[in-house]
């Protein structure tokens, strides 16, 4: 185990009567790639939303690099390193990559007393972020004339604005095609080797196994498997999510 | 490791809906101005052009207000209501009350300088503006109901506050703001373009213009990456009541005489020139150039019209059908943008 970035200590959340995550213990290792499991309606989105600051837990303690924190909202945890992929990417089609590479976080010049858009500086970047990347998206296209994959690289190149420290992707591959899911996994590792935290929400089996270096799997708020990918295997974790196999 | 094998390029790619949707307006004003040009010789003449874009002044910088407003996926029906409200407090504040409300030249009476005027009539824009942007931000009502609401409602508060009679009879300082011109220039059309360069600079050079952008195209994706939407929303209300308390006020100025009734029907030919201009009711799509366009090509229509001694019957026929055909378009661009 890497020396943990993120802390989860007995977490529990519950909307009303209903009780979506209970008792949930989880470490985040530097540089670590988690593949987080589940059901339908297992809390795997809770708990992101919960690192991501979307929402506070009812109860138990979030430690991040070894301090207690606790969000308000997104912009919180956004400053404190944590990105997150959005399963529908939550791209704004009518605008340019660029746009939504730094919307919510434009960069401004002044002109006398005005404070302008710098839409030069913004595309420089985001060019850059993309030959990062090694996608071929250029910034000054409409994202609705892009792929699926682009849209993902547009995607994940927000996250790479500030120094992130962990990204949470949730469902990554699950829009795009078979051929793109390729390009996206590869993003992950490249996110891994420059030492950042990803936690991949996905159903897809052989995405986890293929990136992964730890499984947790959830089952109705619990957590029930936490182990190193090599110590599993496709056919456990599916008896895992479905309950066929209480608990490893 | 190699680039992403379907990268599309898309450069240089001809779409003839989306040329079309583009620019059909400017293509149809200059046919428009062609033959008015050819048929009709006065047409071409100074003084109606100059005619032409003072009457298209009022309701054009009530649609600046309302390109806005369409930009986040609204809808301002208030807006006729909102300028006869505005119309008349400015009027009022001028003579210092209702008691000599038809004394003409109202210089001998004139009871608050006019910046106090001006202030007035665009507090009250606002301030109407605010309360509905509120109503649809906060309690959620739908755009559509909550203006559909104010044009009710504001219209039904000008009778009350002017007592179903006009305010008239200005001071000419007052009236040049309406009847004046800057060498040959209307004011009212100085005003108009001056606030449209400024909207045009707004939507395009600032982060508040790249939010109504964001929040039209997508408003939960530009919630989660940190666009304060409900602002950014309840902002373009307050804009489109400022754009009618200033029209307001250029209204009463020009015609010496503030009137509950002004503005009837004023949020239909607003929103026809939005969308004649280009600006997508879905949201997210648009821009001040061309609801310029869209105001200009209604001017020049009527006017043209008008000129040929075409029945005003037909005219409003020839409008309507261009409204359709305008909306038809923008449909048809979006939906190939979404087959895309």
């Amino acid at each position: 185990m890497k020396p943990p970035i993120l802390e989860l200590k007995n977490i529990s959340k519950h909307f009303g009567a209903i009780q979506a995550l209970e008792g949930i213990d989880v470490q985040l290792g530097q540089g670590e790639v988690v593949g987080l499991m589940g059901d339908n309606g297992a809390g795997k989105s809770t708990l992101v939303r919960i690192i991501a600051g979307n929402f506070q837990p009812s109860a138990g303690e979030v430690i991040l690099a070894g301090e207690r924190v606790r969000f308000a909202s997104s912009a919180g945890a956004r400053q404190s390193g944590i990105e997150v992929v959005h399963q529908d990417l939550a791209l704004c089609d009518n605008l340019t990559a660029a746009d939504n590479v730094f919307l919510g976080r434009e960069l401004r010049r002044r002109i006398g007393p005005f404070s302008i858009l710098d839409y030069r500086a913004m595309a420089r970047r985001a060019a850059e972020l993309f030959s990062e990347l090694q996608s071929e998206t250029r910034p000054n296209d409409k994202v609705r004339l892009m792929s699926g994959g682009q849209r993902q690289a547009v995607a994940i190149a927000r996250t790479r604005l500030s120094d992130a420290r962990i990204v949470l992707m949730d469902e990554p591959t699950a829009a795009i095609s078979v051929r793109q899911v390729g390009t996206v996994l590869d993003l992950i590792k490249r996110l891994r080797d420059r030492g950042i935290t990803v936690v991949l929400i996905s159903h897809r089996m052989p995405d986890v196994f293929a990136v992964a270096d730890r499984l947790v799997v959830l089952r109705r708020g619990r957590k029930v498997a936490d182990k190193p990918i090599a110590d599993t295997t496709p056919e456990e974790a599916t008896g895992l999510i479905t309950g066929a196999i209480a608990v490893a | 490791m190699s680039p992403m094998p379907d990268t599309i390029l898309r450069v240089g790619r001809f779409d003839p809906a989306e040329f079309a949707a583009r620019y059909a307006a400017p293509l149809f004003l200059l046919l428009l101005i062609a033959v008015f040009t050819a048929l009709e010789p006065r047409f071409a003449h100074p003084l109606n052009v100059f005619n032409i874009l003072r009457q298209v002044s009022i309701s054009g910088l009530v649609a600046i207000g309302m390109t806005f407003v369409i930009l986040t996926k609204g809808i301002d029906l208030s807006v006729g209501s909102l300028l006869a409200l505005s119309g008349l407090v400015g009027a009022y504040v001028a003579k210092g009350g209702l008691d000599d409300r038809f004394a003409l030249g109202g210089a001998a009476t004139a009871a608050n300088p006019l910046f106090l005027v001006v202030l007035a009539a665009l507090a009250a824009g606002m301030l109407g503006g605010a309360v509905q942007g509120l109503a649809i931000t906060r309690l959620k009502v739908p755009p559509f109901v909550v203006t559909l609401g104010g044009l009710t409602a504001f219209r039904g508060a000008a009778l009350l506050f002017s007592g179903g009679g006009p305010i008239s009879g200005f001071s000419a300082d007052y009236a040049w703001w309406g009847q004046g011109r800057i060498g040959m220039v209307p004011v009212p059309v100085v005003i108009f373009l001056g606030a449209a360069l400024i909207a045009h600079f707004v939507l395009t050079y600032t982060v508040f213009g790249k939010h109504v952008y964001a929040t039209g195209g997508n408003e939960r994706a530009a919630d989660l990456n940190g666009v304060p939407t409900r602002r950014v929303v309840f902002i373009t209300y307050v804009i489109s009541g400022f754009a009618c308390g200033l029209a307001g006020f250029l209204l009463s100025a020009r015609l010496n005489s503030a009137e509950a009734v002004a503005g009837s029907g004023l949020e239909l030919t607003v929103i026809a020139a939005v969308v004649i201009g280009g600006t997508s009711l879905f949201g997210g799509v648009g821009s001040i150039v061309g609801t310029v366009i869209g105001a200009l090509l209604l001017g020049v229509l009527t006017n043209g019209l008008v000129l040929l001694n075409v029945s005003s019957f037909i005219q409003q026929i020839v409008i309507g059908i261009t409204l359709v055909a305008a909306v038809t378009l923008d449909q048809f661009a979006v939906r190939r943008r979404q087959a895309q």
